[in-house]
């Protein structure tokens, strides 16, 4: 630990966080198991960071840390699962190009809207347009805290934001009659 | 009229739906979806997903992750950071690949021996215990005042010991969580030393009566009377199973 001003300890970033860093793994790396690795990682290597952390927003600082941590896992299970890719992709590729086992979001909404479509379709968000409605809707963070977590600036949150509520009410043509 | 364009007009539904707009901006919104029948459609929409969304189920962080980041926490707040028992539950084939890539990076991985793990969660809340404002929720040594206050807080009474006499005094009592178990703890002084007594009632699960040390914390654990018992302290091993003795 390193010396407290009127700086919050790590334990007081962590500890209140936890929910939402989970949350945010979970629906990043959508397993269980995998998630809780990804918290504890993040954990581990919030540690070795915070000694250069100087104030802020603590929260989201944690939770960067958290959504980059997740990449990482993502992309070495993407490794890990077909390690004989020709093609030579950016790590940032490689996640954005991971299949995802649940149905597309129009076809996952096209039915009931129930809880349980409504989770399906969202966990068929490419990850990028999936993390920041993640933020925005169960975390509800401001279009700023997001930006600071994914890295992006404040416009494009706004427009992955757009993108991925357009996907999730897009079956019936819903924003969809609107000439964009 | 021809209404502002409807498409620039999105973002900023949008980001009224989200509360981001400034007075004056949301004031330009509500105009246009006055005059705009499929905006405000696409506005209703909008709010309708979500108020389903806020509906959804927050994943929330399992116990046993909760109580394995309070022990690497507790483990770094008492120097002991970076090599410790770092507990990593049944690692899938994704986890190891995880695993392998951070520990390539961070250098600072260590996976736990296999085996029973309770021996690093009950000194992980021995020395969490001894952070301050953390030892007692109760404190007496009174052993009629510290026994009516589990009643009502746990869902068993553990037994209370007065043993004064022997030269362990009870200070207090509290409560604490360890993976599986809601423990009665009775907190006794041996001259400075401090010898916590975890006490929950004894499950199906395999149990081992014996004693070691981790960290330099000495713990013996047994079983009695349907509990299970855990003492452990930085007292030496000696005079803990003295106390362990006197108990059993």
């Amino acid at each position: 630990m390193p010396p407290q001003q009127e700086q919050p300890s790590f334990e007081q970033v962590v500890l209140p966080n936890l929910d939402a860093a989970y949350n945010l793994a979970r629906w990043l790396v959508r397993d269980a198991q995998l998630a809780e690795d990804v918290v504890q990682d993040s954990v581990v290597r919030g540690l070795t960071y915070f000694a250069s952390f100087r104030g802020g927003d603590p929260r989201a600082w944690l939770m960067r840390i958290v959504r980059n941590t997740a990449y990482t896992a993502l992309a070495a299970r993407q490794q890990a699962l077909r390690h004989t890719d020709a093609r030579e992709m950016t790590a940032d590729e490689q996640v954005l190009n991971v299949p995802d086992p649940g149905a597309n979001p129009e076809a996952a909404l096209s039915g009931a809207e129930d809880a349980e479509r409504l989770t399906d379709a969202l966990r068929a968000l490419p990850p990028e347009l999936r993390e920041c409605l993640v933020l925005k809707e169960l975390e509800e963070l401001s279009y700023k805290q997001i930006a600071q977590i994914t890295g992006v600036p404040i416009g494009t949150v706004m427009s992955r934001l757009w993108r991925a509520r357009k996907m999730l009410m897009g079956a019936a043509g819903e924003g969809g009659e609107h000439d964009s | 009229m021809i209404p502002d364009n409807c498409a620039s007009m999105h973002l900023l539904i949008q980001a009224d739906v989200d509360g981001e707009l400034e007075p004056a901006e949301a004031a330009r919104v509500a105009a246009h979806l006055e005059i705009c029948p499929s905006c405000a459609r696409l506005q209703q929409r909008l709010l309708s997903l979500s108020s389903r969304m806020h509906g959804l189920p927050r994943h929330r962080a399992p116990e046993l992750l909760r109580e394995a980041v309070r022990t690497r926490l507790a483990k770094e707040a008492a120097g002991k950071g970076g090599g410790g028992r770092w507990r990593r539950a049944a690692l899938g084939a994704a986890g190891v690949a995880l695993a392998a890539s951070l520990a390539a990076s961070l250098m600072l991985f260590a996976l736990l021996p296999r085996g029973d793990a309770m021996p690093d969660w009950i000194v992980a809340a021995h020395i969490r215990a001894l952070q301050p404002d953390h030892l007692m929720d109760v404190a007496s040594s009174e052993q009629h005042t510290v026994k009516p206050w589990f009643a009502g807080r746990l869902p068993f009474s553990p037994p209370v010991k007065d043993l004064t006499q022997a030269g362990f005094p009870l200070i207090g009592g509290r409560l604490d969580y360890l993976p599986g178990h809601t423990a009665g703890t009775l907190v006794y002084k041996r001259r400075e030393h401090i010898i916590d007594l975890f006490i929950w009632p004894a499950g199906d699960e395999a149990f081992v009566s014996g004693s070691g040390a981790r960290d330099g914390y000495n713990f013996v654990r047994w079983k009695a009377g349907g509990m299970v018992f855990w003492a452990v302290s930085d007292l030496n091993a000696g005079e803990l199973e003295e106390f362990a003795a006197l108990w059993r």
